[in-house]
Parts: structure tokens; sequence; C-alpha cells
């Protein structure tokens, strides 16, 4: 396992490097849903606005 | 011949349920392919005859630089279609896949500072390859800046079309510049043709990683471009019928 983790004295290249793409990953995920549900609510907000008197 | 399909795939409802309806079965199998892909490459391939285990950072790095350039060349191929055929939903698609690739590229470029440093001794050399790559970034952020700066989204659409398909041409330049030029950077060890120079072992989670990625590309590109639809659809009446569910 310390072997795993030391990455044979390469830790401080490999960990940061996965770490990276990983939270890349992780926040496009969170942007493109947001940036999906900002437009979903502009386009009711629009709709609720047209329909009231 | 017959090209009501192409109106019936082009119309904006049409795609905006299949867009949905087809998210997950590309987002489930990208989690699992890249976590799997992850655990191959991290923990059961064996180490570089050279590079030890630094070679590693392979698994993320060539996954994202794959990415980067697949996204640019699907957002260049549909701001085309939208230019020609005045199609919305391709504009759609287009504008969608420019975030996506632009962080996905620096997701390429920082990877592969961390991979330079022990083995090149460097961060950055301004080597061909390294450069175009850091030139597809700036194409990404021009994109996305001049379509921030439109207000009409019809013209934004159009101006950052035509930007997209110039730069495509730094997409081969990226892809074969370590064959043209002398280069620091290694050669394509899988993108190539004749058998990939790399054992079964290493490649085996690199493919996976490569297909985990395209599916999660698509994935995002999908939730992103049912939002770019929207934003464009807004005076439609369909539009008012789905966000009122």
């Amino acid at each position: 396992m310390s072997g795993f983790l030391s990455m044979g004295g390469y830790a401080s290249s490999v960990w940061p490097a996965v770490a990276l793409t990983f939270g890349i990953i992780v926040w496009n995920v969170v942007a493109a849903r947001r940036s999906f549900a900002a437009a979903r609510a502009e386009a009711r907000r629009r709709v609720s606005m047209e329909q009231a008197p | 011949m017959d090209w009501t399909w192409f109106h019936r795939f082009g119309s904006p409802p049409h795609l905006y349920g299949l867009a949905g309806k087809l998210t997950p079965w590309f987002a489930w199998p990208a989690a699992l392919l890249i976590l799997a892909g992850l655990y191959g490459g991290l923990a059961l391939a064996p180490p570089d005859y050279q590079q030890g285990d630094g070679f590693r950072i392979i698994y993320v790095h060539a996954p994202s630089a794959w990415l980067s350039l697949m996204a640019y060349t699907w957002m260049a191929a549909a701001a085309a279609i939208g230019l020609v055929w005045r199609m919305k939903v391709a504009h759609a698609v287009a504008a969608s896949c420019a975030p996506i690739g632009a962080w996905f590229t620096v997701a390429a470029l920082c990877t592969g500072m961390l991979w330079g440093k022990p083995m090149w001794g460097t961060y950055w050399v301004w080597d061909p390859r390294l450069t175009a790559e850091l030139v597809l970034l700036f194409l990404y952020l021009g994109y996305i800046g001049l379509r921030s700066a439109i207000e009409d989204p019809q013209r934004a659409d159009r101006a950052s079309a035509v930007l997209a398909i110039v730069g495509v041409v730094n997409v081969p330049i990226v892809r074969y510049s370590v064959e043209w030029w002398n280069s620091i950077h290694q050669a394509p060890s899988v993108m190539k043709f004749g058998k990939p120079s790399i054992s079964w072992p290493m490649l085996t989670p690199l493919l996976i990683m490569f297909v985990g990625f395209t599916l999660l590309f698509v994935a995002l590109m999908l939730v992103r471009a049912r939002g770019e639809i929207l934003r464009r659809e807004r005076q439609s009446r369909w539009v008012s019928e789905v966000v009122a569910q």
C-alpha cells in the first residue's frame, strides 16, 4: 500500500495530476448541470411572467 | 432524397427530449469506465522500464488531451453545420463544446507540466506540441469571449462559428506536431498507424480511459446543449410546455 502511495518516488507528480483531472471532471459535471438548471429557471420565469395578468 | 429525417433531427424540441433521454446512457458508463481505467492504470499496470511509476500520469494526461481535441473538432463541425444549414441546434451544440474543451485543455496542459518536471527537468518548454496545445486553449477562450461579447444570440452564433472553423487548422497541428518537428514530447504510442508501441497490460487501462472520456464528453455536451437550446428557443410554445411540467 505504501508502495502504491509513494508511486516509486513520483508521488509528487502522479497524485496532483490525478487529483487535478478528477477535480476538473467533477467541476465539469457540476457546471454543466448548473448551466442547464439556469437556462430552465430562466425559461420558467419568462413563462410565468407571460401568464401573469 | 428524403430529407424529413434531417429536419426532424434538427427540430429543437425533438433534440431537447432526445438529449435528456440519452444523457444517463453516456454518463453512467463514463463514470464506471473512468474509475476502472484509473484503477487499472494506477494499480494494475506494470511500471515503465524507463520512467518507473511516473509514466502513470499518461492515464489522465492523454485522455484529457484527446478530449480537448475531440471537443474542438465537434465544435467546429457543429458550427459549420449551423452556418451552412442555419440550424439552431447545431449552434447550440457548438456553444456547449467550448467550456468542456477549454477545461480539459487546462487538464492536459497541467498534467503535462507535472509530468514534464521529473522527466524533462522543467514544467514548460516552448516545444511545438506544448505551444500548439496552449494555442488551443486561447482559441477556446477567444470563442467563449467572443460569444459573451455579442448580445444577440444569433449574431453570436454566426460570429463565433467563423472563429471555430478557422481555428480547426490547429487540431492537426497538435496531433502531428511530434511527427513533423523535432519535439521533446514523446511520439504517440497508441493513436498511430500499425501496432501500438506499448504492451497490453499498460494499453488496456489507457484504452478504457479513452472510451470513458469520450462518453463523458458526450454526456456533458448533451446536458449543456439542452440549456443552450432552451436559451435559443425561449419564445417558442414548446418551451413553455416543457418547463411548466
